[in-house]
This record gives C-alpha cells, sequence and structure tokens, in this order.
C-alpha cells in the first residue's frame, strides 16, 4: 500500500526544509558575563563558523583552550554531502511512496543526528579538558566542556548550547517523517484489519 | 505721661536689639537656597545604575581649552574630549601623530580657551554628527566628531584676535563663522607694525565664515568680510525668514583701545551687525573678493593613517562691505550687547546689552522694510546705521540686571540668563512679557535649552552655568569647582532639581537627544582598514629598524603582551619611536603605553589604532615600559624592557618577545 498524497507532500517539504542546514546556521553558542552584557556567541554553519570567535579565542587563551579554527573540523569538509544525501533520500522516500524507504530515511536522520551529537561532544569533551599546561589561569578540577545542549556554568561565563535555524529544522524534519511514519502503519494496519 | 512714653520708646529700643541679634544667629537668616529645590526633585534627574540620560550635554572647558560631555538629566560627567589644550591622558598632542593638530601659524600651541560648543545642523536642527568649538586666544575653529568624540580638524582663522564670536553655524552647517574680539592691524609686515593709538585709522574686524566639508569634516575660509575696528561679542545666524542672513553683537563702538571698563561703556547704544552671507556667497563665487595675507593652518585627523595632516594656507579671500552695498547693516542696540540670538521661527533677533536694564527684541521683516526704505540713522565707519525705532520689534522692561544670553523653547518663550541679578528669566517673545523668574547660584553666565538656538527646541531643561561658585559645594581651598544647574522648563514655573560640577570654566553648552548620537558610536577601528606608515597588522609584524640614530619600533599590544618586549641595540643617542598598533578588534579594551623616563606623556591606543610615542634615552641601563589601561586579569603582566647601551657599544639591534619554552 502507497502512503497517503498528504504524507508524500509533507515528506518532500519536510526533506526540502533541510536544505535550510546548508545556507543557515545549525547550531549556537552564547556566552554571557558581568563584563560582556551584550553577549559573545558563536554559530555553526555545515562548513564554517561564524560570530565573536576572535573575542572568545582571546579570551580562551588565559585558561589554555586552544584556538577556534574551522581547520579543527573536517566535518566542514564533507557535511554538505551528509545532507544532500539526506534531501535527496526524503524526496525518493516522497516520490517511491513506500513505508520502507521512509523507515530507512527515519534510521538515516537517525544515525545523522546521532553521529553529529556524538561528533561534538567528543570535540567538546577535547576542546575543554585538553588545555595547554603553560595557561596563565589554572583551576583545580576545573574543565571548560561547552554543554551538548542547554546551560552550564564556566567560570564567569554563562554557556547556552542551543539549536538554530538548521538544528530546528532537522529535528522538526525528523519528528514530521516519524508522524508521518506512525500514522501509515496505523492506516495501513486497519486497512489490513478491514480486509 | 513722658515715663511711659520713654519706657516704650527704650522697650522698643531692646526689642529692636533683639532683632537684631536673632537675625544674625546663622539658624535665623532669610532661607534662600535648600527652600527652592522641590520634593521630588531627586526622582526627576535620577538615572538608574545601567541606564542611560536622556541627554548628551556638550559643555565647553573654558580656559581647560576641552570640551566637556555630561549626561542629561543626572549630570553625570561622561567625557573631557582634548580640543585645544594637551592631555597626557591620551597622548593628545603628545604623540607624533597628534602634535600636528595644535600646530598653527605661531608654532605648537599647547593651549587654548574653548568658550562655545556648536552642534551641526540639517535644515536647522541638530543633526549630532559634528560639534564645533571655538578656540579664543589664538584664534581657531575645532570640530569634533560626535562618532569618536575626538578632534577631527582644526583650523586657524587669520586677521583675527580673539576668536570670541564663533563657531556657530547657518542651517545646514554650509558655514560656520569667526568674529574678531579684538580689532587688530592687517595685511604685511609694514601695515601691522603701528601705533595702537592709530586704532581708528588702522584697525580692522574681521568675520570669517569657514566651511566644513560635509564628508570629510576639513575645514577652510571660504571668505572673510572686513569690518570697521569694533569688538565682536557673539552671533547666531537666520533661518526660517532670515535664513541667510547672520547677525553679530559688537561693543566697542567707541573704538577705545584701552581701559576698555570705562572707555567702551560710553556710547548709549552698540551694534548687532546684520550679515547678508548668501550676497557674500554670491560675491565670492563671482569673484569679487581679493586675496590678501592671512597665513593660517588647516589641520584634519585621518582616521585610516590614525595621523594629523595639516595644510598651510597663505592668504585668505576678503570681501570689502564698501565695495558692496547691502551686505552690512548695523542695527542699534542698547548697550554692550553680549548675546546675539534668533528665536526659533527665525522673525525675531535678540540682543542682550549686557549693561542695560531692558532686552531690546528685533524684527527681521522689520528691518527688511527699513531696508527697502532706505530708513538710516546715519553711517558707522562707512556701514549704513538703521534707525532703532524701526527695526524694533519691542523691549522687554525690566527683565532684570546684566542680561547675557538667550535660549528658547518650542512654545515662544525665551529664557534669559542675568549674571548682575543671577537669575533665568522666562519671557514671551512675542508679546515680550515677562513669565516667570528664578534665581541661580550664583551669577550665570551663559544657559542652555537643548536644541535652544535651532528652529526646534526640545526643550523640557534649562541649564544655567554660573560663574560663581561659593559655598554650594565641600570647599576645595582658595580655587573651586565650577558649577551648573538643571532647571525643569515642563511646567509654567521653573524648577530647580540639580547642581552639578563642572570642568575648566563653562562658558556656552548644547544638548542633544542621545538617540540621535548614540547610533553614531565607533566602537573600535577596523585594523584592515589601518593605513599608519608604521602598523604591525599582527605579532608576525612586529619588528626593530634602525635608521641612522632613529630606532624605529613597530609594537603590537594584545591582552596581555606586547611584541617585542625585549629591545637591546639601542644606545644613547637614538630616538626611539614606539609605534604601538592595538590589535585588539572589541569594544573598550584599550591598551595604555609608558616608558620610564619619557618625557612627553603615554598613549592610550584604541582597538585597532596605531600611534607613536618618542624616547629619547638620556642614561645607559635597563628602563621599564607597561601597559597603563588596565586591559585583563594579567594586565599587570603587560610589561617589558628596553636596553640602553652607550653611544659606541656594539650591541645588536633586536626586539623579540622571548617564550618559556623558546626553542622546544
Amino acid at each position: 500500500m502507497r502512503l497517503h498524497p498528504l504524507s508524500r507532500v509533507l515528506l518532500a517539504l519536510a526533506a526540502l526544509a533541510l536544505a535550510l542546514n546548508l545556507v543557515m546556521p545549525i547550531w549556537r553558542i552564547d556566552l554571557m558575563a558581568p563584563q560582556y552584557p551584550e553577549g559573545l556567541f558563536l554559530q555553526i554553519f555545515h562548513d564554517r563558523f561564524t560570530g565573536d570567535i576572535d573575542k572568545i579565542n582571546g579570551l580562551n587563551h588565559y585558561i589554555g583552550m586552544a584556538h577556534i579554527k574551522d581547520e579543527m573540523f573536517p566535518e566542514f569538509g564533507i557535511m554538505r554531502y551528509a545532507f544532500y544525501l539526506l534531501i535527496a533520500w526524503g524526496l525518493f522516500t516522497a516520490a517511491m511512496g513506500r513505508r520502507g524507504v521512509l523507515l530507512s530515511w527515519l534510521f538515516a536522520i537517525a544515525a545523522f543526528i546521532i553521529w553529529a551529537v556524538w561528533d561534538m561532544y567528543v570535540w567538546g569533551y577535547k576542546y575543554g579538558h585538553d588545555l595547554d599546561p603553560r595557561a596563565a589561569i589554572k583551576v583545580e578540577g576545573m574543565a571548560y566542556q561547552p554543554p551538548l545542549i542547554g546551560h552550564k556554568q564556566l567560570l564567569n561565563f554563562d554557556a547556552w548550547s542551543t539549536p538554530d535555524v538548521g538544528g530546528w529544522a532537522l529535528f522538526s524534519c525528523s519528528a514530521v517523517a516519524a508522524i508521518i511514519f506512525a500514522v501509515e502503519w496505523r492506516r495501513a494496519h486497519r486497512a489490513a484489519r478491514s480486509v | 505721661m513722658k515715663r511711659p512714653l520713654l519706657f516704650t520708646t527704650g522697650t522698643m529700643a531692646l526689642a529692636g536689639l533683639a532683632f537684631v541679634l536673632v537675625n544674625s544667629l546663622p539658624g535665623c537668616r532669610p532661607s534662600t537656597t535648600q527652600t527652592v529645590v522641590t520634593g521630588d526633585a531627586a526622582s526627576r534627574v535620577y538615572v538608574k545604575p545601567g541606564t542611560h540620560d536622556e541627554f548628551y550635554n556638550m559643555v565647553s572647558g573654558g580656559f581647560s581649552g576641552q570640551l566637556a560631555v555630561y549626561g542629561l538629566p543626572s549630570g553625570r560627567l561622561l567625557r573631557e574630549v582634548p580640543v585645544f589644550s594637551v592631555d597626557p591622558e591620551t597622548g593628545y598632542g603628545y604623540s607624533e601623530e597628534t602634535k600636528g593638530m595644535l600646530m598653527t601659524s605661531h608654532g605648537f600651541i599647547p593651549w587654548d580657551d574653548s568658550h562655545h560648543p556648536e552642534l551641526s545642523q540639517t535644515n536647522g536642527i541638530p543633526d549630532g554628527k559634528w560639534c564645533f568649538i571655538n578656540g579664543n586666544n589664538t584664534p581657531r575653529i575645532a570640530l569634533i566628531d560626535m562618532g569618536t568624540f575626538r578632534t577631527h580638524s582644526i583650523i586657524e582663522i587669520p586677521n583675527s584676535a580673539g576668536n570670541h564670536s564663533s563657531p556657530f553655524t547657518t542651517g545646514n552647517s554650509e558655514y560656520v563663522v569667526a568674529g574678531t574680539r579684538f580689532s587688530v592691524p592687517m595685511g604685511d609686515d609694514a601695515q601691522r607694525d603701528v601705533p595702537i593709538s592709530s586704532y581708528k585709522e588702522t584697525f580692522k574686524g574681521t568675520v570669517s565664515f569657514i566651511h566644513p566639508e560635509p564628508e570629510t569634516g576639513k575645514m577652510s575660509i571660504a571668505f572673510q568680510i572686513v569690518t570697521p575696528a569694533v569688538d565682536f561679542d557673539l552671533s547666531h545666524a537666520g533661518k526660517g525668514p532670515s535664513e541667510g542672513w547672520f547677525f553679530f553683537s559688537c561693543y566697542n563702538t567707541e573704538q577705545a583701545y584701552s581701559l576698555l571698563e570705562v572707555n567702551a561703556s560710553q556710547r548709549d547704544k552698540d551694534f548687532i551687525m546684520a550679515v547678508n552671507w548668501k550676497m557674500a556667497e554670491q560675491l565670492a563665487k563671482e569673484g569679487k573678493g581679493k586675496r590678501v595675507p592671512g597665513r593660517h593652518y588647516s589641520n584634519w585627523w585621518n582616521d585610516k593613517t590614525h595621523s594629523s595632516e595639516t595644510t598651510v594656507v597663505e592668504d585668505v579671500l576678503q570681501l570689502d562691505p564698501k565695495e558692496h552695498p547691502g551686505l552690512l547693516y548695523f542695527m542699534p542696540c542698547p548697550k554692550s550687547p553680549h548675546g546675539c540670538d534668533v528665536d526659533p521661527t527665525g522673525k525675531y533677533i535678540v540682543g542682550s546689552g549686557k549693561l542695560a536694564a531692558l532686552i531690546p527684541v528685533f524684527s527681521f521683516e522689520k528691518m527688511q522694510k527699513a531696508i527697502a526704505a532706505n530708513e538710516l540713522e546715519g553711517d558707522f565707519a562707512g556701514i549704513p546705521v538703521l534707525k532703532y525705532e524701526s527695526v524694533l520689534h519691542g523691549e522687554v522692561k525690566k527683565p532684570g540686571l546684566g542680561p547675557l544670553h538667550t535660549e528658547f523653547d518650542a512654545n515662544g518663550n525665551a529664557y534669559t540668563s542675568f549674571f548682575v541679578s543671577s537669575e533665568i528669566v522666562k519671557w514671551n517673545v512675542e508679546k515680550l512679557e515677562v513669565l516667570d523668574r528664578v534665581p541661580t547660584y550664583y551669577s550665570i553666565g551663559h544657559l542652555c535649552v537643548p536644541g535652544g538656538d535651532s528652529k526646534q527646541p526640545w526643550g523640557k531643561y534649562v541649564i544655567a552655568y554660573n560663574k560663581i561658585t561659593k559655598d554650594r559645594y565641600l570647599p576645595t581651598g582658595p580655587e573651586l569647582t565650577q558649577s551648573a544647574q538643571l532647571y525643569s522648563i515642563d511646567g509654567d514655573k521653573m524648577e530647580l532639581l540639580l547642581d552639578f560640577p563642572t570642568t575648566g570654566e563653562p562658558h556656552y553648552a548644547q544638548a542633544i537627544p542621545a538617540d540621535l548620537v548614540k547610533p553614531r558610536e565607533v566602537k573600535f577601528f577596523k585594523i584592515e582598514e589601518n593605513q599608519h606608515p608604521y602598523v604591525a597588522k599582527g605579532e608576525k609584524e612586529a619588528r626593530v629598524e634602525r635608521k641612522g640614530n632613529e630606532v624605529h619600533v613597530w609594537m603590537t599590544s594584545i591582552r596581555s603582551h606586547f611584541a617585542p618586549d625585549n629591545i637591546e641595540g639601542v644606545k644613547l643617542g637614538d630616538e626611539v619611536y614606539f609605534h604601538v598598533t592595538n590589535l585588539e578588534q572589541d569594544w573598550d579594551v584599550p591598551h595604555g603605553f609608558a616608558i620610564k623616563g619619557a618625557a612627553n606623556a603615554e598613549l592610550l591606543i584604541m582597538p585597532g589604532e596605531t600611534q607613536t610615542l618618542k624616547w629619547v634615552p638620556t642614561r645607559v641601563g635597563v628602563w621599564p615600559m607597561y601597559c597603563t589601561d588596565f586591559c585583563s586579569a594579567l594586565h599587570q603582566e603587560m610589561q617589558g624592557y628596553v636596553r640602553v647601551s652607550p653611544a659606541n657599544s656594539n650591541v645588536p639591534l633586536k626586539g623579540e618577545t622571548v617564550s618559556v619554552d623558546a626553542g622546544v
């Protein structure tokens, strides 16, 4: 049984919404401290950082954190292909209208999210723990791993890590795909029972 | 019957004595200062911590030569902008780049007396782009950029002495003016070397029209009008119907050259001089003027090279009003007029005869009619004098003693300061009726209403800038703080809200809504736009080079170190130039630079900027240098050394920053 036409349209839209990740920031980190009332921020795109990178690097050198540079992330070179793949996969799902293909797409998205979160965690751990031993300020037992998501206090800074436009698109897209899958699954089972 | 009378008289005498005694006790003095403040004054001037004032108040520094910036209504001092005087705190006038700003035809002048801030205008309304201020002693006009709150250009005024009647602006800041206070002999050396007693024959006055280029803020003298020898005092441009005219008050029409106190106070009336500047502009354009000697400097600050640029001009274009009837008219004004203020409608010109007991208000419309009908009283040194009655709108009778200056609100009211009777008097311009008066503490000079000399006063407050302070503040020896007072003018009655101390001596001041200025503020200079010839745009460019006996250090500063911070190979007899570039690219992270024994000052370098300190070592040794502006948690570590060797030494020249694990 093919997916309902409405589901297929929604899936196509969801797949296209993923394209936002190619032009808009995916994630953002906000930092607030008393002497930075205007706040500092960092935005992560699929291929680069933007925001107050120089200021953050300038501050972080006191505690021996590495300088953030685009070159630190080989991911920036390949992430676009992951999105191309997910978008194509989504459009293929909509075109085929098969529940099995939809399920495979859901798994692909889930795998991508798990990989991305894991990757970010690993980087954050290294960034926050591998400190220059000659750093001017050393706080016993202190690490500066940024929060994966949500809030964390890092010395005088409050740090927030939240999805940006791309991240929200990614989450919304996977939620839409999952709901459609559930609805279609029930529809198929009802249809089977009524036969 | 006689006894009781005697008794009564005696009792009354005793009672009288008691009255005198009681009144001489401190607590029984007539109440004055405290009682005039109303109950909620504090809340009306209270600006909560972390919030901003509603107005910027640009206040002249007087004999400090600078311009002070206050917030209103709090009266908090925000900044002192160095203009005509050197400022060791910022290095202004000490750094190699800024010295040129204070160059004149008399050489380097480290001080002046600044009197009248005037905000640039668009369509007769202050626009928040620039603030002009005059230098009185060595005649100059400065232009302050409101985006950086820095002196952006300074022009010297030739054939002028005592640039007091300045720098008032036309409605679109096409020109700012400079009227000379002292008339002087002009021309070549022989023409200027004359007996002082030949004043009437050989001395002349001038009013100059200075044009600031809208894009760059560079200033040049468009033309100068020669006038009979008098003392020009203040001035204001016409607006609305009187647009195209400029009005200058002048005293000493007695043409005294000694003991002016008496000799220049003899005539019942002096003049307000009306200048048809549109006509003058046209004449200048048509080449009707004459270029005459008038060597002057025009200095300009280049925000890209972070250096001053000086142009020296040898002459000036002069217009002789005797050759051009219709260019100048005198209007008689009682007695030694000081303030010369045009109301927001542009219909009325208020002269304030500082020795007069009335305020004359002139009508521009009547002035035009009198000119058309040739209603003249005669002439003064060849310039037509219009009939007083023909040009007068009316007189404010018995307003107070010693009127000086007038500002306006948007409701047709004028506020005039009275030095002698120490008060502000509010009166209606159309009806010439006195509406209210408040005392000032003490002896007010200038006053300011936000936008009060423009087409569109914002009103709300009048600020008094007082000449005498006496007991208003904690005493500090013979020299006391200068002071200003803030009054509310929202209601029918003026209300005193606040006293606040000021720096230097405040003369004129202007206020502008903060919202017109705040969006212009520069937070830092972009390092990639820095075109300083000695910029080091990164530590890789930091180095030391010798050119003869000059040692040039391309130095960088970033939190929290200098590069290089170890310099060797400097020899006695060398001149060392530290070109320090602040590599920071964030707001509010200046770095300072000071070195032991420097005979000038420190540098205070804004992010992205390069400034140069010249240092001539006088002794052999190793000398410390450090950052003077607390820049970070490691500010106290921001330091270095310069080794100075004897003149004949062969220590190689080098500059480096050595890491503890260098070579690892």
